[in-house]
């Protein structure tokens, strides 16, 4: 999006028509507040995730699969009775089930109307923050490869949609005790409910399906039912940061949650 | 609450330049920037340029930067300040600076001709229109614009990038694109004109990187990012990135 | 002097509200090569400040209006002195110009069937305000400025200059209209705010379409703009102005903070269902219902509060009476010491409704009680008291062209021309009446210019006219009193000063409820003030300098103010928006009296007269033309004895 970095004296708010003023911005407020602790949100997630998805190790505890590693789809995984692991990649696969099944979430997620805004806000100072000057010497959006890219988000959507099935098959299966038995809930059966509803809130908050349910269409008069749902979504995609941030660390947790019973941190209550 | 003394700092100047200045001005109860900036007219700087007009945020005149923020100078409470701060105002910095808090906006003006008008429908007349009140709702929120171009401003696309001022619309007319594209009678499509691919093809939509800065700065509260420009950005998808959607349009002649 | 940039253009309009957008649009259409200029940017008009909506029969809420009903309302609210072929070509052609703005773009609020929503409003019989929440009339403005987009548009695709045939001046100021040495017109001599640079627009058609004259007053709804600038251009041309005693208070304006004092609370707040309560708390308008319109309004706040829903079996409550009863009835509560804290009245629509719907149905009046005076509408009342709104009199126009009298090629239409409203608007009609006479303007402007082809025919403005234009304009900048030690050693005068002094003379000598003593000091206290703006004097330079530019709208607020003020000593009776203290009925002899308003030294110059108490405004009555018997008969007989002289009602 930005080939520089070095500010540039006469562009932008310093462009030779512009009002002489030499700051870069006037803001008396503490506006890098919200850009750091963005940054700082989204970098410790990507920090844990990356140890998680590599480690191969201590993802499933019975009942309780990770989502990190939800489809699991190579041989190497470890054995889930009725679990969702089918070894759709065999044997040649070496490294670690997650990578295969977190690039979607991941796709879904990068490529988020709201993630992006923060990672651009965040990460890439572009802006920082509003009114604030930005560091970079030229700009061209997502108009270009890489970034057109990101027109690619429905269908991130469409495949978002089925890994949350599996979760929520999972999540049913959490309704187990160890021995596999029905009937049961555990506090890790709460951690996954809890999940389940962020995921599921998030997925449907998303702008794509927003428009794919109804947003697309001119007269919502002739399509009273997807004008509901249109409505409904709407609802829900008000709250799309909070949802982004509620789910994404609900998804953490759970993974956390179902490392401490797998490697025996920690012992899951059982409630009933 | 009682009158007090605060302390301003207005940029003066023009084209050829300028500094920030300060003032020492009086301040009443109930009073906003633009009581102040109008004091000192009055009192201390009789040839202060700012513009103004309805003094109700209704006609978006007044636009500018307060301590470093594009705001409605009549729309800012002094009672959001402490007595003690000192109340930077300065031109919109986006903008050419005609002269002390005067921009020069025509951007604005050029921008709003390249956007192909409304089109009637062939066929209905006068009169005879017939719309659902959900339907116009949607386009509605976007005609509560007062075009005070405070998101034309904030918009980091221009602000910082000059030179890409000749191919972005920007936020206040990529949402009038998508106000005409949601009209439920608009019938550009009958006449050739796409708007859904236009937006992005000519209207500069790919610029925005929906960093959400028009819609934090909007007086109005218009949700110009959540509702005109990714409802936009999904639209000109189905156009040129969506092969599903293309064949089912070609194959069942859908229009929408 | 140096020389001007001149420009050719066939019909000039000045002013870009909806009045001056629709003449604009109008003249193109027909072929007219125009300009219009504005002193704002183009859009900013104070049309956008509209609220409430267009009135116009269209009959989608309720199918028993028709324009005839539209007619009798207008009458019955302008005390039947409208220049009545106005207000008939108004009802008659408003549905027109309201389904138009929809084939431009424009949205309003449905009915269910689909059809433009309409709203009750007071004085109108049915509901039939054309509506699009609370911001109407941003919708129209917006509307018209994207219409002439699309006009430019075309002419991009034809020329490829979108400003071939229309262009926009914005933020360019008119001191003059120029004529040719036969007295017609031929200009008009400009400023650009920006550079301060003068130029010429010559044409042989110019439309005024300025708007109102509401900055002459300390209490306003009125934005900067509303100088009277136009009303003072046909005065200086040799036009007259009808009937400037007619001034409307708006009964709901803040009043508090004082720096919002006079911004309008629209009617639509009474008309969905608020409530007026004085101190007491008591519902006081059923006390103020006049005579004459004792039959049409409740009598009991049951039957009010029954109408909202069940409007064809009980009468409106009082709140909706028309305006100038709504302001006077206001007026009198506050000076009995039963206002507000602020001194106003409390205009409570939180105990009427639940606030999710006055959110949805009056969401820029949340908007503007939240923001500017941290007033929760929806938990707690508003405080409102009477502001200056609007002038029913101005400039004289023929009815059906808009033609002013006197000056060939001047037309006026709108706010800024006079008659169509006659002593009192109903809200509601000035939209309308913008787009239905701006409409007239700029037809008949178009074709008058045609007519002159391109020829030598067309009128050329004599030079001197540009010259002493020039010179008057320029004339703040080198003001100075006389050396220290002469007569009068007072440095050159303030013009926010003496603007101030002019608001303060006419909001407490000329205002709402008017005496003799106090009109007769206001006009000595004009006199004074002309010749104290003779000496007002700017620092600084001409670019974007606001000092000068209202030293030179002063000329204008100064001339109108003496208008309405020698109107409304003339006018010894009480009629709609002209209440005198002293003469507190009204008089069917005086309603078929026009007052005419002419410049008294046509030389035109600013020049304080010898005689101060002479000023420069001439007054003239005039017997206006009976109304047309077909019209008459749309009222019943009783009705029109109340308003009309015993042998109008025989003839």
């Amino acid at each position: 999006m930005a080939t520089g970095t070095e500010p540039q004296p006469r562009t932008g708010v310093h462009d030779a028509s512009r009002a002489a003023i030499t700051a870069r911005h006037l803001r008396t407020d503490r506006w890098w507040l919200a850009p750091a602790a963005t940054a700082a949100g989204l970098l410790a997630f990507v920090v844990y995730s990356t140890w998680r998805a590599f480690a191969n190790a201590d993802y499933y505890a019975a009942p309780y699969v990770s989502p990190f590693y939800s489809p699991c789809l190579a041989e190497n995984c470890v054995p889930m009775k009725d679990g969702p692991n089918w070894a759709i990649f065999g044997s040649w696969w070496g490294l670690s089930p997650a990578l295969l099944i977190l690039i979607f979430p991941l796709g879904f997620r990068l490529t988020c109307y709201y993630y992006r805004k923060a990672y651009y806000r965040g990460f890439w100072a572009s802006p920082p923050a509003c009114a604030v000057a930005e560091p970079h010497k030229t700009y061209s959006g997502e108009t270009r490869f890489p970034l057109i890219l990101q027109n690619i988000h429905r269908y991130f959507f469409y495949a978002a949609v089925p890994v949350a099935g599996i979760l929520t098959y999972d999540t049913v299966l959490a309704f187990r005790d160890e021995t596999y038995a029905w009937g049961h809930m555990g506090l890790g059966t709460l951690v996954f409910l809890v999940n389940i509803v962020l995921i599921w809130a998030y997925t449907f908050s998303c702008h794509s399906c927003r428009h794919i349910v109804g947003g697309k269409l001119k007269h919502f008069s002739r399509h009273p039912v997807r004008y509901r749902l249109w409505g409904w979504v709407g609802k829900l995609n008000a709250r799309h940061m909070q949802l982004a941030w509620a789910s994404l660390l609900s998804v953490a947790l759970a993974d956390f949650y179902v490392y401490l019973v797998a490697s025996g941190a920690f012992d899951d209550p059982r409630l009933f | 609450m009682s009158s007090y003394t605060a302390a301003f700092r207005v940029w003066r100047g023009d084209a050829d330049g300028g500094e920030l200045e300060d003032f020492k001005v009086e301040v009443n109860e109930g009073e906003v920037v633009l009581d102040i900036i109008h004091r000192l007219q009055a009192t201390q700087a009789s040839d202060l340029a700012v513009r103004w007009n309805c003094k109700a945020g209704k006609c978006g005149s007044c636009s500018a930067e307060i301590n470093g923020r594009p705001r409605l100078l009549c729309m800012t409470r002094m009672s959001i300040f402490s007595r003690e701060e000192t109340i930077t105002v300065t031109p919109l910095r986006a903008f050419p600076v005609v002269r002390d808090l005067v921009t020069d906006v025509s951007f604005n003006y050029a921008k709003a001709r390249e956007v192909p008008a409304f089109v009637p429908p062939p066929g209905v007349a006068a009169g005879d229109y017939r719309m659902q009140q959900i339907d116009v709702e949607r386009p509605q929120e976007f005609r509560k614009c007062i075009e005070c171009f405070l998101c034309q401003d904030t918009c980091h696309v221009v602000r910082d990038h000059e030179e890409n001022k000749a191919s972005f619309a920007g936020p206040r007319f990529l949402m009038r694109i998508a106000e005409l594209d949601m009209h439920p009678l608009d019938a550009a499509a009958g006449v050739g004109v796409d708007r859904k691919k236009t937006a992005q093809d000519e209207h500069g939509l790919g610029y925005c990187n929906i960093t959400k800065c028009c819609t934090e700065v909007c007086p109005e509260n218009i949700k110009i990012t959540d509702n005109a420009l990714i409802p936009l950005k999904e639209r000109a998808v189905d156009r040129k990135y969506d092969p599903l959607v293309w064949l089912g349009d070609k194959i069942f002649r859908r229009t929408e | 002097m140096t020389q001007l940039e001149r420009q050719g253009w066939d019909v000039v309009v000045v002013g870009a509200g909806g009045a001056g957008l629709r003449a604009a649009i109008e003249a193109r259409e027909q072929g007219a090569r125009t300009a219009v200029i504005c002193k704002s940017l183009f859009g900013k008009a104070h049309t956008v400040m509209a609220e409430g909506g267009i009135a116009a029969s269209m009959g989608n809420v309720n199918s028993g209006d028709n324009w005839q009903v539209h007619f009798r309302d207008t009458m019955r609210g302008g005390k039947f002195l409208n220049q009545w072929r106005m207000a008939e070509l108004h009802a008659r052609e408003a549905p027109d110009r309201v389904w138009e703005l929809e084939t431009w773009g424009a949205l309003f609020d449905r009915t269910p069937d689909g059809k433009i929503s309409q709203r009750n409003f007071g004085g109108h019989e049915y509901p039939r305000l054309a509506h699009v929440g609370d911001r109407t009339g941003l919708e129209l403005i917006r509307t018209l400025q994207q219409k002439i987009v699309s006009l430019q548009q075309e002419d991009f695709r034809e020329f490829g200059d979108y400003e071939a045939r229309l262009k926009v001046f914005q933020e360019c100021t008119v001191t003059r209209v120029l004529k040719d040495e036969r007295e017609r017109v031929a200009g008009t001599f400009c400023y650009e705010r920006e550079s301060g640079r003068f130029f010429v627009l010559e044409a042989p058609a110019v439309v005024l379409a300025t708007g109102g004259i509401g900055k002459s007053f300390k209490v306003t709804s009125n934005s900067w703009e509303y100088t009277g600038d136009g009303h003072a251009l046909a005065l200086l041309a040799g036009a007259p102005l009808l009937n400037m005693e007619f001034v409307q208070f708006h009964p709901t304006g803040m009043v508090w903070p004082p720096s919002v004092k006079g911004i309008l609370v629209t009617e639509s707040v009474r008309g969905d269902g608020g409530v007026l309560r004085n101190s007491d708390g008591k519902r006081f308008m059923f006390d103020y219902i006049p005579d004459v319109f004792k039959e049409k309004y409740a009598q009991s706040e049951e039957e009010g509060d029954r109408w909202y829903e069940d409007p064809d079996n009980n009468r409106r409550p009082p709140e909706l009476l028309p305006r100038d009863e709504v302001a006077r009835a206001i007026n009198s509560e506050v000076k009995a010491g039963r206002g507000s804290p602020h001194g106003g009245v409390f205009l409570d629509v939180s105990t009427r409704m639940p606030a999710e719907t006055i959110r949805r149905r009056l969401p820029s009046m949340y908007h503007q009680f939240k923001e500017l005076a941290d007033v929760d509408i929806t938990a707690e009342a508003m405080e409102v008291g009477p502001t200056c709104h609007y002038v029913m009199g101005g400039v004289a126009v023929d009815s059906d062209t808009a033609a002013t009298r006197g000056v060939p090629g001047l037309y006026a239409a709108g706010e800024v021309a006079g008659g169509m409203h006659g002593s009192n608007r109903l809200g509601g009609n000035s939209l309308s009446d913008l787009l239905v006479f701006g409409r007239r303007a700029g037809l008949h402007a178009a074709r008058y210019a045609i007519g002159f082809g391109e020829g030598a025919a067309r009128p050329r403005p004599d030079a001197g006219q540009v010259d002493a234009a020039a010179a008057e304009a320029l004339r703040p900048f080198s003001a100075e009193g006389p050396e220290p030690g002469e007569a009068d050693g007072r440095p050159p005068e303030n013009p926010y000063t003496l603007h101030q002094e002019l608001q303060q003379t006419m909001n407490d000598l000329v205002g709402i409820i008017r005496r003799e003593p106090e009109m007769e000091q206001a006009l000595e206290k004009l006199a004074d003030l002309r010749v104290r703006a003779h000496r007002a004097g700017v620092e600084g330079h001409r670019q974007f300098n606001p000092g000068w530019h209202l030293a030179l709208d002063l000329r204008n607020m100064l001339l109108v103010s003496e208008c309405v003020a020698r109107a409304a000593l003339e006018r010894t009776e009480s009629r709609g928006g002209h209440t005198r203290e002293d003469c507190p009925a009204m008089e069917p002899e005086w309603r078929r009296v026009n007052l005419l308003c002419r410049l008294a030294d046509v030389s035109g110059g600013l020049a304080p007269s010898d005689e101060p108490r002479r000023g420069q405004i001439s007054l003239a009555r005039e017997t206006t033309e009976p109304i047309r018997p077909d019209l008459l008969g749309l009222f019943e007989k009783e009705e029109l004895v109340k308003y009309l002289a015993e042998e109008e009602l025989h003839s």
